[in-house]
């Protein structure tokens, strides 16, 4: 498996083949505070890069998440629905929050560990 | 993800006397009218609980403090707030608001009435706003100092917080009252007042003294469950007590009895700026009301959200969160007075769609302070 990338908005995924795996990052939950409820798509559905599939709700506000990638969602986090925290004790292990088969490739804009981290870090 | 520009902050913000605290324990700080403050420590649930089950200590230092001086202090203070003070005494606070002469709300702001002279604590974004306001209505004789950068303010809230305060004979400082005291060996001025709906004690003392009495008030709770409290707990707690928060729930395009603050305007007490609209408005009777609404887990109405009833919009959220402790999402709404009653179902806007809320009896939680029903009605 290649190592985890990031996106500007603050997703992480890891690809394994034709599989990928999205979350949001640490940083990311650390900014937004308990998470209280997500609202995901169902297994089956079509997302484009960049595509908006689903929401976020923490205690402070809703924020959009988005697809790093092309391609299937293959899975969804059920754990999520009774315990959306995972997403702030466990973000990038059990707090994970769809697979997706990759129709594609990945973009070119994502980022590695060093480079995400120098992101948040000048004004993210 | 979008993040929120909240956490980003465009000038440099304030910092309390507690700032290094506020980062050695954890906390993640975010810009809160002007000053940098922690959201959470380690999370607002935890936070949340344990002020509704032993006490949480939140620093409110950056909320704006004012003495009033010299002769007169207190017919200026009548001439230009609201409540009446003469119903209270030295030794008490009173809950009271300015408003400008339409009635509009200006600024909510706690009145503490000393021995030589008043303390006012109004909100940290309407400081400067309310100081110019308050000096160009005061006659030559009263002088309004301002104190906020000498002077830490921290908040101790629970139901066993007189039991955890590292301060003697607590037990007959009454509710809306405060006196001077030692706290962890450091002077202070204890008031019981606060902002959560629970019994409490809010404590003045030197901006060079408060780590030595916020460390002794943590370390004493430590076994107990006591944790430091963030600016996320603050707002859930005082939402389900509905407390209102200015710049949310009430600003000057809101008057005191559409915020189902009409108990602190005394019409019966003389002048007071503001009064003649008040009365009028009174009399002609309120167009809109706050009202509790509760949502289905997940669906977190925020500000600004419309709210319909039977297709028809009748207002909008002023304040939403989801309430940890309650455990689904609570609301305060503005709507058209008798639009929504209690036990009603409303439609509220979440991300886009219509949710349904139910009108709920406020507030939505009752804690442990002595009189939460009738705050500061001393």
């Amino acid at each position: 498996m290649a190592g985890r990338l990031y996106t500007k908005s603050h997703e992480w995924l890891t690809v394994d083949g034709k599989s990928a795996t999205i979350g949001i990052t640490d940083f990311a939950q650390s900014q937004l505070g308990d998470v209280v409820f997500l609202e995901l798509p169902n297994a089956g559905r079509k997302l484009e890069a960049g595509e908006s599939f689903g929401v976020v709700e923490s205690v402070k506000a809703a924020s959009d998440l988005y697809a790093p990638v092309s391609g299937r969602v293959a899975a969804v986090n059920d754990k999520l629905a009774g315990k959306p925290e995972l997403i702030n004790s466990d973000p990038y292990g059990d707090g994970w929050i769809l697979k997706l088969d990759l129709s594609g490739e990945a973009p070119k804009d994502l980022m590695d560990e060093d480079a995400y981290k120098k992101f948040t870090e000048t004004g993210a | 993800m979008t993040m929120s520009a909240r956490n980003l902050t465009a000038s440099t913000p304030l910092r309390t006397p507690l700032y290094k605290r506020h980062v050695a324990l954890g906390g993640r700080m975010v810009d809160f009218g002007g000053w940098v403050l922690p959201q959470q420590y380690t999370s607002i649930r935890d936070e949340h609980f344990a002020v509704r089950k032993v006490a949480g200590l939140f620093d409110i230092s950056h909320m704006g403090r004012f003495k009033v001086i010299g002769d007169g202090s207190l017919e200026f203070l009548q001439s230009l707030l609201t409540n009446d003070l003469s119903r209270i005494g030295p030794g008490r606070a009173q809950y009271n608001l300015i408003c400008n002469e339409g009635g509009g709300i200006l600024d909510d702001l706690v009145v503490y009435w000393g021995e030589e002279d008043f303390t006012v604590v109004v909100n940290a974004a309407n400081r400067e706003q309310d100081l110019e306001w308050m000096r160009t209505h005061a006659p030559r004789a009263v002088e309004i100092e301002d104190r906020t950068f000498e002077l830490a303010l921290i908040a101790f809230q629970g139901p066993s917080a007189e039991e955890l305060m590292p301060a003697d004979h607590l037990d007959d400082l009454p509710y809306f009252g405060f006196r001077p005291g030692v706290v962890a060996g450091v002077e202070a001025l204890i008031s019981r007042t606060g902002y959560t709906g629970e019994d409490g004690f809010e404590i003045f003392v030197s901006a060079d003294q408060v780590e030595r009495v916020w460390d002794a008030i943590l370390e004493k709770g430590a076994q107990s469950g006591v944790l430091p409290a963030g600016l996320g707990a603050r707002d859930a707690t005082r939402l389900e007590a509905a407390l209102r928060l200015y710049g949310n729930d009430m600003d000057t395009t809101v008057n005191p009895y559409e915020a189902g603050l009409g108990w602190t305007v005394r019409l019966e007490k003389g002048a007071f700026m503001g009064r003649d609209a008040l009365a009028k408005i009174k009399t002609d009777g309120a167009k809109r009301t706050l009202v509790g609404l509760q949502t289905a887990a997940g669906d977190i109405a925020r500000h600004g959200a419309s709210v319909s009833s039977h297709g028809r919009a009748v207002g909008s959220v002023t304040s939403g969160t989801h309430s940890f402790f309650l455990g689904h999402p609570i609301a305060l709404a503005m709507v058209e007075v008798a639009s929504l009653r209690v036990g009603e179902t409303a439609a509220v806007d979440v991300r886009g769609r219509e949710a349904s809320a139910e009108v709920v009896q406020l507030p939505f939680y009752r804690g442990s302070a002595r009189s939460a029903a009738a705050p500061a009605k001393s």
